[in-house]
């Protein structure tokens, strides 16, 4: 049981530090070595880009189009590696964007915030993100359910609930003050793309400098043992997917504003874009392990090959393969350098 | 004695990245002995094991079965040549059946077809010749007990005319009576000529198991070939330690009569494995709780931390009651548990040493919710240096630690949250014997500190020597309360037997 440690009598013998290591491996086997890898994919894309779309991909207008397409869903990827670290999975992700984006841009809710302030179609949102995590986590910590079956429960529950609110209809927003808000920059730099800084800021603060980031990991990396000492297992996992909700609704608000509409169609597929952005970028599927960085360089990725396949006249579908790719390879290379360290 | 070497290891290394972890391993094992490896935490039996058994390829010297110089492949190859090892991790497939457990990567078949009957029969054979007609070969492994998954296992090792058997501390998961059966089935093994390397950290097994002794120390053999009944324990110990123990028990001192009552369970019932369970702790004591695997001791000590719920009694510490079936609560009032599987209860074993030991007592690092690693880290060095846990160093990954100083881990958590209950389940299980004796010397501190210490164990002779006070436990009731000084080995085993003993 106890020794798999003759590799601890041995470095003891040569006074050698363990955990510092040199060299090559050593460095790819870093947090810092690891978004290093994800930083050179990201640069060979761009240079892909530059060499195939010229000042087309090098525009400035264009690199912030890839800001903004990335900010919605990076915000629900940060969310997710909260979810994944902690041991746990969402599939219902995309659908509780929707039914937040439906919910927020009712005629009724657009009533209430013409008479009083656009902030309602956010709060709104947040509420219904929220609520929706909140349910999930519930099921999951205190039902029971294995998250995989609970969350894909509320996928199909929450994107019904969605077409049923909207009739199937994309609903204009038309709430002066609203748009204006989100279509604003900030020093040159789009409101939506500053939200999501704010989200991966906030993420990485929480997950490495809080108690509950450290909680995230003890209950992703051994639930069992973290709750033989002492941690209230089944309420974090709560307040887990409720954060995610959250993060979910956030979004929601933020693709309303990007497309000025709310619909039951919106956050397709985006579980499975946020899964993979959060899974190349370094966090253990598994639990116990998670990276924000990573997960940020993992959503800039996908974006960025979209782009240039976009401005190549590329196909979606064969954006499609190469994502698939993409994720394969980093997922190998990831094990390379698991079993290595 | 002058038999032929069945598999002779000449100058063995073995490397891992940045670490050797054998450098220099030479013994032989004869056709028909008890081949028994000797070693602290650490020494290199697992990977020596790993190594023999072909799970690992050796970097230098040379392995030599049957007289002929050997390479295996892998374990199946190692296992066609007639080498096989039963790890301490029982290698089943819960879900299917003994026999297919048995034939499990060999199958009897016909294109492609298992021969299922005949896989039946011949596992039938193998179970009749290791003792144990009573295990149907249908069965699910799942559903067997653990002396019956490790003699599947056996079988297993067996099925492929295995001539030599390795045995990582097979005993450290039985119970006394299951030892003794174990012990009757490698008897008569080897009167067939089979050899069996057993590993254990209990030299009394050793004594009683083992014709030969190997001692390895830091990858290296330091003795081989030593009789395993005649030569001192003191020369064993001092082998594998490279220094000298006697006593390894402390010294208890007399409890305080006045102590106050720290701990007091009333009447504690689960509904199902025990009842009418008692036990007050006074400020001080150490408190023993010995019996079968099974007996519901380990249960009753869950029960008391809240991680299972209780149906009936109560727990009092410091004369409040603690709310049935949280964990939060009972920390708060002060109990820690170390639980009794070390690596899957008691430890993250991917993330670093300091925050193992801060898990439970992280709001005390904490401001608004922002930890503070720095102090986190600081305090954990203290404990860590306090405790000797080696290698040094607050920010390595448990996982690379060895059993003992993993239990130190555990042990400094709840030393850090200067708990006033310690419950311990089997604390020295998987720990070599220096360790061991660090380990009771800690737990004695603590109690001469005002702690209230309940231990859980299977071994007889530490539930005496380390315990002022000693229940014993039978099919979950308490029947026996009483000095630890006042009753013997003998006198509990036959409290814990009693109505087992055939």
């Amino acid at each position: 049981m106890s020794e798999d440690t003759a590799a601890v009598a041995a470095q003891k013998r040569e006074r050698s530090p363990a955990v510092r290591q040199s060299g090559a491996s050593g460095l790819l086997g870093s947090a810092a070595g690891r978004n290093a890898g994800l930083v050179v994919a990201l640069v060979l894309l761009c240079i892909g880009g530059v060499v195939t779309a010229g000042d087309r991909f090098a525009d400035v207008d264009n690199l912030l189009t890839i800001l903004r397409l990335a900010a919605v869903i990076g915000v629900v990827s940060v969310g997710m590696t909260f979810v994944i670290t902690g041991g746990g999975i969402d599939l219902s992700v995309g659908a509780i964007v929707a039914l937040s984006s439906v919910w927020a841009t009712t005629l009724a809710t657009q009533g209430i915030a013409n008479n009083t302030h656009w902030i309602v179609i956010v709060f709104t949102a947040l509420v219904v993100g929220g609520a929706c995590g909140l349910v999930n986590g519930v099921l999951i910590a205190y039902g029971r359910v294995v998250a995989f079956i609970a969350t894909l429960a509320s996928l199909a529950a929450a994107r019904g609930l969605a077409e049923i609110i909207s009739n199937r209809k994309t609903q204009i927003v038309n709430v002066p003050g609203f748009a204006a808000f989100f279509d604003a920059s900030v020093l040159g730099v789009p409101v939506l793309v500053v939200i999501f800084a704010l989200v991966a800021a906030g993420g990485w603060v929480l997950l490495n400098r809080t108690t509950f980031g450290r909680r995230t990991f003890a209950v992703g990396g051994n639930p069992e043992a973290a709750r033989l000492a002492g941690i209230d297992v089944r309420r974090h996992t709560v307040w887990l997917y409720t954060l995610l909700g959250l993060c979910c609704g956030l979004a929601a608000v933020m693709l309303v504003a990007r497309t000025t509409t709310g619909s039951a169609t919106h956050g397709g597929l985006y579980e499975l874009d946020a899964i993979a952005a959060v899974v190349i970028g370094g966090t253990l599927l598994t639990g116990g392990r998670g990276t924000i960085a990573g997960t940020v360089f993992g959503v800039l990725i996908f974006t960025t090959l979209s782009n240039v396949f976009t401005l190549n006249n590329l196909s979606i579908s064969a954006q499609a393969v190469a994502k698939g790719a993409i994720i394969v390879v980093a997922v190998l290379l990831q094990q390379r350098l698991a079993r290595r360290t | 004695m002058t038999a032929a070497a069945l598999l002779s290891v000449r100058g063995l290394v073995k490397r891992f990245p940045g670490v050797t972890a054998l450098q220099g391993v030479d013994f032989e094992v004869r056709a028909g002995e008890v081949h028994c490896l000797l070693g602290q935490n650490g020494a290199g039996k697992s990977t020596l094991i790993k190594v023999l058994s072909g799970a690992h390829r050796p970097d230098e010297g040379e392995i030599s079965w049957r007289g002929e110089v050997v390479s295996f492949g892998n374990p199946t190859a190692a296992m066609r040549s007639g080498v096989a090892a039963i790890y301490q991790e029982l290698d089943l497939v819960a879900g299917l059946s003994v026999a297919d457990n048995v034939f499990l990567g060999h199958e009897l078949s016909t294109a492609g077809f298992t021969r299922r009957a005949q896989q039946r029969r011949r596992t039938r054979a193998l179970l009749d010749r290791l003792g144990h007609p009573d295990i149907a070969p249908d069965r699910d492994v799942g559903r067997l007990s653990v002396a019956h998954q490790q003699v599947v296992s056996m079988a297993r090792a067996l099925s492929l005319d295995g001539q030599l058997l390795i045995m990582d501390e097979p005993s450290a998961v039985l119970d006394p009576d299951e030892v003794r059966v174990l012990f009757g089935i490698i008897r008569e093994l080897t009167a067939q000529g089979v050899a069996v390397v057993y590993i254990s950290h209990r030299l009394a097994e050793i004594r009683e198991i083992g014709d030969r002794v190997t001692v390895l120390k830091d990858g290296r053999t330091v003795a081989t070939g030593l009789s395993a009944r005649e030569t001192k324990t003191s020369e064993l110990i001092g082998l594998m330690t490279g220094r000298v123990l006697n006593n390894v028990f402390p010294q208890r001192k007399p409890v305080d009569p006045a102590a106050p009552e720290v701990l007091v369970v009333r009447g504690l019932a689960d509904g199902d494995r025990f009842a009418g369970v008692d036990l007050t702790v006074h400020a001080g004591e150490v408190v023993g709780l010995a019996g079968l695997v099974g007996s519901g001791r380990s249960e009753i000590l869950e029960t008391v931390y809240g991680a299972r719920k209780a149906a009936e009694g109560t727990v009092e510490v410091d004369g409040r009651k603690l709310r049935r079936g949280s964990v939060g609560a009972a920390v708060r009032a002060g109990l820690g548990l170390c639980p009794e599987e070390r690596k899957s209860q008691g430890l993250l074993l991917d993330q670093a040493v300091y925050r193992n030991i801060t898990v439970s007592s992280m709001s005390s690092f904490a401001r608004f919710g922002f930890l503070d690693d720095r102090a986190e880290r600081a305090r954990s060095t203290k404990l860590t240096e306090t405790l000797d846990v080696r290698p040094a160093g607050v920010d390595r990954v448990v996982r690379g630690l060895s059993g003992g100083n993993q239990q130190k881990v555990v042990l400094a958590r709840w030393l850090l949250r200067e708990c006033r209950v310690l419950l311990l389940d089997e604390p020295t299980r998987g720990v070599d014997v220096g360790a061991r004796s660090e380990i009771y010397e800690l737990i004695r501190e603590l109690a001469d500190s005002g702690v209230a210490v309940v231990v859980v164990s299977s071994d007889v002779e530490e539930v005496l020597g380390l315990s002022d006070r000693v229940l014993v436990v039978r099919e979950g009731r308490v029947v026996h309360d009483g000095p630890a000084d006042e009753i013997d080995e003998s006198r509990v085993l036959d409290l814990v037997m009693e109505g087992h003993a055939a």
